[in-house]
């Protein structure tokens, strides 16, 4: 077989699990909207205040919120499993990752992305930025999406995995916060932003590139032995 | 005294002295962490290893 | 020449080997530490003189930046340690990066506490989101992860491997977040109280200086060393040789 038409399977299949787990899926989500409407209520309901602060609580709520669903990216296929038989296919085990980094961005970080703008309405964020966040987002969780697969299957054997994965991702996490807020905010002041969303980009296709990698020799370690 | 006057001088490093002696308050510690935790670590291996014998040789 | 090398590496690789000959290694090492640092800190306490703009409080430098230079060492040292282990399936390699782990925190955290003692006189407060303290603090995140990883992992060698996998992540992105933390600190807050370039330092502060980060070199891998001999004999327990070593160790106590 090719290896299109076997990446297309595992394609469907992911999305049917996902679909299966739909409420899984929405905890993100919820989280990201109580995380939005928390904040005004414990700082300020100043709009103008909020309006400068937008770029950064949307940001840090999406983060947490991705955080939140990694713990479950390859844990399902290892418990009954199939990530072993997986591994051991004819398939590449990088293209495998990057099918199911994809199909998590898909159902994270994309939904995260479109609800981004209703909630930037709610923080006073201007209208004008709203493209450059919604690029930075979508960007920025596919590669918080990728890193923090890296942390999942390191994690994936361990019985309280949740807690160490959020130790273990975090640090890595700074400089995809710091270059996506940096562009927002950079544009709602009117400075040039086209350099962190570069950055952005490169951190993006940076993970792209080694994090399939890693996380499959972490893979490989948590199935192995 | 070097570059103080006096012991007393050295002590108050010129209203500095809490900071520079906390600072190297820590820096002793740090080291005699670093110090007595291998110390401690070879006890536990030795009394592990001396349990594990007493378990055996019933 | 490359086969005498290669020789060597793998005389050194085997746990065994290490253990023997490292002992009068870890022993002199931790004496010329001791002597190096005692003498550097004397000297920089006592006898250097005081600094024109910030007085007697720059005296923490004589620590804070060992520690800080120790910490991003020990941090590249356990990942090419890894990358080692990993490669040549390497288990010494591997024990020595696992107890690089915790001298290297230890440092780290050194470093983050002078540098929040030495930022209140100099700035103000205890904390400023300085670019160099906030990527320490990332740093010392890093090394926590490690020690957590090795802990949660049931057989050593997964964690081994595990480790040696974050810290290869860490390493290559330590320059990024070092970068990023820059850039967002430029930005955020321009021309507050900070360390400008570090003026020209005076021979008599440069000499203990030097003294002192050689001396946190020497002393962190007599600690280093001081701690694989103790993993060695953790995880070789079941050879007879390590037998022989803790039944002497038992009889000597």
């Amino acid at each position: 077989m090719t290896l299109l038409p076997l990446l297309s399977s595992v394609f469907r299949r992911e999305m049917q699990l996902a679909y299966r787990r739909r409420s899984d899926l929405a905890n993100p989500l919820l989280f990201f909207l109580i995380v939005v409407v928390l904040f005004p209520l414990g700082v300020t309901p100043d709009m103008a205040k909020l309006a400068e602060m937008a770029p950064g609580v949307l940001w840090v709520g999406a983060l947490l919120a991705n955080l939140l669903s990694l713990d479950l990216l390859f844990r399902s296929d290892y418990e009954d499993g199939s990530l072993e038989q997986m591994l051991l296919a004819a398939l590449p085990p990088t293209s495998l990752v990057v099918c199911k980094v994809g199909v998590h961005w898909l159902v994270t970080g994309l939904p995260l992305t479109v609800m981004a703008p209703l909630l930037s309405v709610m923080l006073g964020l201007p209208g004008s930025a709203l493209p450059l966040l919604m690029l930075t987002l979508a960007l920025g969780t596919l590669s918080l999406s990728l890193i923090g697969g890296i942390g999942a299957a390191l994690t994936v054997g361990l019985q309280k995995g949740g807690l160490l994965l959020t130790l273990l991702i975090m640090p890595l996490f700074v400089p995809v916060i710091i270059f996506g807020t940096g562009a927002v905010q950079a544009q709602v002041a009117g400075l040039p932003w086209l350099a962190q969303l570069a950055m952005l980009a490169a951190m993006t296709t940076g993970s792209l590139a080694l994090a399939p990698l890693l996380t499959v020799a972490a893979l490989r370690i948590a199935v192995g032995d | 005294m070097g570059a103080f006057e006096s012991f007393s001088a050295f002590l108050a490093m010129g209203d500095h002295g809490v900071y520079v002696w906390s600072a190297y308050a820590v820096g002793a510690a740090v080291i005699a962490f670093n110090v007595v935790a291998p110390r401690l670590h070879r006890q536990r291996l030795i009394s592990d290893h001396k349990r594990r014998m007493r378990r055996e040789q019933r | 020449m490359w086969q005498a090398f290669v020789r060597w590496f793998h005389k050194w690789s085997s746990p065994k080997w290490f253990y023997t000959m490292s002992q009068p290694w870890s022993f002199w090492l931790g004496w010329a530490a001791t002597l190096i640092i005692a003498t550097a800190l004397v000297w920089g306490l006592l006898f250097a003189p005081v600094e024109r703009l910030q007085g007697n409080s720059y005296r923490i430098i004589f620590i804070h930046v060992p520690s800080a230079f120790l910490s991003q060492a020990i941090y590249a040292a356990i990942a090419v340690l890894g990358l080692v282990g990993l490669v040549w399936k390497m288990k010494l390699a591997f024990f020595v990066a696992k107890q690089c782990i915790p001298v290297g925190a230890s440092m780290a955290l050194l470093a983050l506490v002078t540098g929040a003692i030495w930022g209140k006189p100099t700035w103000g407060t205890w904390w400023e989101w300085d670019a160099r303290l906030t990527s320490m603090l990332v740093l010392l995140l890093l090394y926590l992860g490690l020690w957590a990883l090795h802990n949660a992992m049931e057989r050593p060698e997964s964690g081994d491997r595990a480790a040696a996998i974050l810290a290869l992540v860490g390493v290559v992105n330590l320059p990024i977040i070092k970068f990023s933390v820059e850039w967002w600190n430029t930005l955020h807050q321009p021309a507050t109280l900070k360390f400008t370039e570090a003026p020209p330092m005076h021979t008599s502060m440069l000499i203990p200086f030097l003294m002192a980060i050689l001396g946190f070199y020497l002393a962190s891998m007599a600690w280093v060393l001081m701690r694989t001999r103790l993993e060695i004999l953790q995880r070789e327990r079941k050879s007879r040789w390590v037998e022989d070593e803790l039944n002497r160790f038992s009889e000597g106590q």
